[in-house]
């Protein structure tokens, strides 16, 4: 949604997350403020509201904060959001930043009571005196409301930045994991948390690998993973051990010697893990490309799919600009045939497993006025160069897409550039294959 | 964003007159293997640097850069590159552009050929281009015998500029007010002087501590991204904080 305000840092879009309906789309900015979307319903009588997004709510999540013993600024921003399953009427969400976690609940309210004994419609006492029958508060209809209000604040947890969260198919636990441990919460519970994962070194000048992502598996509450900035997954089994420090499955692909230069491990950190929806397949995002692994398969992973290879001769100049530790995350298709990532220039990739065929596109709002088919863009390394296609020195390295979100249903993704949020939706094949 | 690609470096060997290792000779020659590797190495420093001095420095890239200054120490030890030279003096004037750093993009197979073997009199490699060079190397190593990675404890050893990274790493982890003090007790104002070390302007006069600091202070050529811009309004915040305290 563009904005109209002067874009300030703090409207940066630091995370999209669809609920498990589709029907809500949660962001976080670097404001500490949450928004949410939720989609018209589609109707024959408005031809342009076809299931279209519109602002539902809007809330100030977390605030900036001090800590002064260490003397440092806790950032707002949001690092993540994920949905709770819906249990009743209300939805529920957690957000956190680098420190703590709050559980969120929204509810609408459409009927208000009226016709108190006691109080008027101001809710002003009455006159005791001008009281000379009973009545019964009736509900009438109001405008919707909708209202947010923090249930929990898990705070404390963790020394390091959180970067990821993720709740556990049982619905009444969830994880957060930071640079090197992570955590295990009871939804109802905020003050206590258990360490499942602790690889701090007793030597913190020994450090020389930290934990990047982590997700609960879809199905089994038992199993999760977790990423690290060497390029290893690690599968854990919560029943094995109170700790789990010893992975049941590690999934690593050897390095190819003939690649190697001194940035292989930097662009081999693993910036987001996703399992598929089916919970068969993981997908990981390094610097240059996207992997989908088999979870019965430790030693490789079963695809690769090449981001920006052309970026591979940059390394240098993008280690000095730092662009080289951006963290971009990736996403699967409801059906898990199509994964999607961002790229630089504003432009986000599609790989479709199935045909083997990618795509290119951007958000702009010069290139995606409302109803227009996108065009698929292509970056030219020399050689022969089209009309359109941009050259790789001309690449807009400050426009960044790293957050996407793809509906669990339909095909509909969600993009953050910056500081706007673009909605796409695939009208013609709206159905997933 | 302007041109993504370090500078290539026109050579003032021009001036000097000496040959280039490998014999490329003139005024344009790409630089060695081993000056574009210590010119890694030196801008690997300063970034660990500027996010030790950051309000809250994001591990995960101090890790990943501590991991490969390591890797380049390795290098260099095995090459036997990696030793104390004496100190140029110290007026030299700096480079005023980060080395062009390509050929250390490029796969292992095609640096064969330029890679210098292992005990070539790679001493003199650094006298050719010497501000940059060896003057790192020789604030890096007061103690001949301590290297990087020794917990160093002693305050007459730490230089400066340069903090060891486990040094770093305990910081990180301890950071109280009073450790914060001490990291920036010893070193010079001017460093804080951000803009001038990343655009490579160094019009300002560098102090005593500054050896190192004349070599790190042409660090980049290329303008400060948008994530040094918030990085620069971090630092003086974070300065803010200590002239306070």
């Amino acid at each position: 949604m563009p904005s109209h305000r002067m874009p300030s840092e703090a409207d940066i879009i630091s995370t999209v997350e669809f609920n498990h309906t589709g029907e809500l789309l949660a962001t976080g900015d670097k404001g500490g403020r949450v928004v949410i979307f939720q989609r018209e319903p589609e109707s024959k009588n408005a031809a342009h509201s076809q299931g279209e997004y519109d602002v539902y709510s809007t809330f100030q999540s977390h605030e900036p904060e001090f800590d002064y013993l260490k003397s440092l600024e806790i950032e707002e921003k949001i690092n993540k959001i994920k949905w709770l399953p819906q249990q009743n009427a209300a939805h529920s969400l957690l957000s956190t930043n680098d420190k703590t976690i709050k559980l969120w609940k929204i509810t609408e309210r459409d009927k208000r009571p009226e016709g108190y004994n006691l109080k008027d419609e101001e809710g002003k006492l009455k006159d005791l005196s001008t009281v000379t029958s009973l009545q019964v508060p009736v509900l009438k209809p109001m405008d919707l409301m909708v209202e947010v209000s923090p249930r929990r604040v898990f705070a404390n947890g963790h020394t390091y930045h959180i970067n990821s969260i993720s709740v556990n198919s049982d619905c009444e636990t969830y994880m957060s994991a930071d640079d090197l441990r992570i955590n295990l919460w009871h939804l109802a519970i905020t003050d206590r948390s258990f360490n499942i994962v602790d690889i701090k070194p007793a030597n913190m000048e020994d450090l020389t690998e930290v934990i990047t992502a982590s997700e609960f598996h879809p199905h089994h509450c038992n199993l999760f993973v977790y990423s690290s900035s060497k390029g290893s997954l690690r599968l854990c089994d919560m029943r094995a051990a109170a700790l789990c420090d010893k992975h049941s499955k590690l999934f690593e692909e050897p390095e190819d010697p003939s690649n190697r230069s001194f940035f292989s491990e930097i662009i081999s950190s693993v910036s987001d893990v996703k399992f598929s929806h089916s919970g068969r397949y993981m997908l990981t995002r390094d610097y240059l490309t996207v992997k989908v692994w088999d979870l019965n398969m430790e030693a490789r992973p079963i695809e690769t799919y090449q981001v920006h290879d052309y970026l591979r001769s940059k390394l240098c100049s993008l280690y000095e600009n730092d662009c080289i530790f951006d963290k971009f995350e990736c996403a699967w298709n409801g059906s898990d045939s199509v994964i999607m990532t961002g790229a630089y220039n504003n432009f986000f990739r599609m790989f479709d497993r199935n045909t083997k065929r990618d795509v290119t596109l951007e958000a702009s709002r010069e290139s995606s006025k409302p109803r227009a088919v996108l065009k698929p863009r292509r970056v030219c390394v020399g050689g022969k160069r089209r009309r359109d296609d941009i050259s790789v020195d001309s690449l807009d390295f400050t426009k960044k897409i790293l957050h996407t979100a793809w509906h669990p249903a339909e095909n509909i993704i969600a993009i953050a550039a910056t500081n706007n949020l673009y909605i796409f939706q695939d009208k013609v094949n709206s159905e997933m294959h | 964003m302007g041109t993504m690609f370090a500078r290539g470096l026109k050579r003032k060997s021009a001036e000097d007159g000496e040959d280039v290792e490998g014999g490329l000779a003139g005024a344009q020659a790409m630089p060695s293997y081993s000056l574009q590797r210590q010119s890694l190495l030196d801008m690997s420093l300063v970034k660990l640097q500027l996010c030790h001095m950051l309000v809250e420095p994001n591990l995960c890239r101090s890790v990943l850069i501590a991991n490969t200054v390591r890797q380049i120490q390795e290098e260099m030890a095995q090459d036997g590159t990696w030793r104390v030279v004496a100190p140029q003096a110290a007026g030299r004037a700096p480079l005023d552009r980060l080395v062009s750093t390509d050929i250390l993009c490029r796969s292992v197979r095609e640096q064969e050929g330029e890679r210098p073997a292992p005990d070539a009199g790679d001493g003199h490699t650094p006298d050719l281009v010497p501000g940059l060079a060896t003057v790192p190397s020789a604030q890096a190593l007061r103690n001949p015998q301590s290297s990087l990675w020794e917990v160093d404890s002693s305050r007459e050893n730490r230089g400066g500029f340069q903090k060891s990274l486990d040094q770093i790493f305990e910081t990180l982890e301890n950071k109280t007010s009073g450790s914060v003090e001490e990291l920036f007790a010893d070193v010079d104002s001017s460093y804080y002087d951000l803009d001038a070390v990343l655009t490579g302007m160094v019009g300002s006069t560098q102090s005593g501590h500054g050896s190192g600091l004349q070599a790190f202070s042409p660090a980049t050529a290329a303008p400060p991204s948008s994530s040094c811009r918030s990085d620069l309004g971090e630092l003086d915040h974070a300065v803010e904080i200590l002239v306070e305290t």
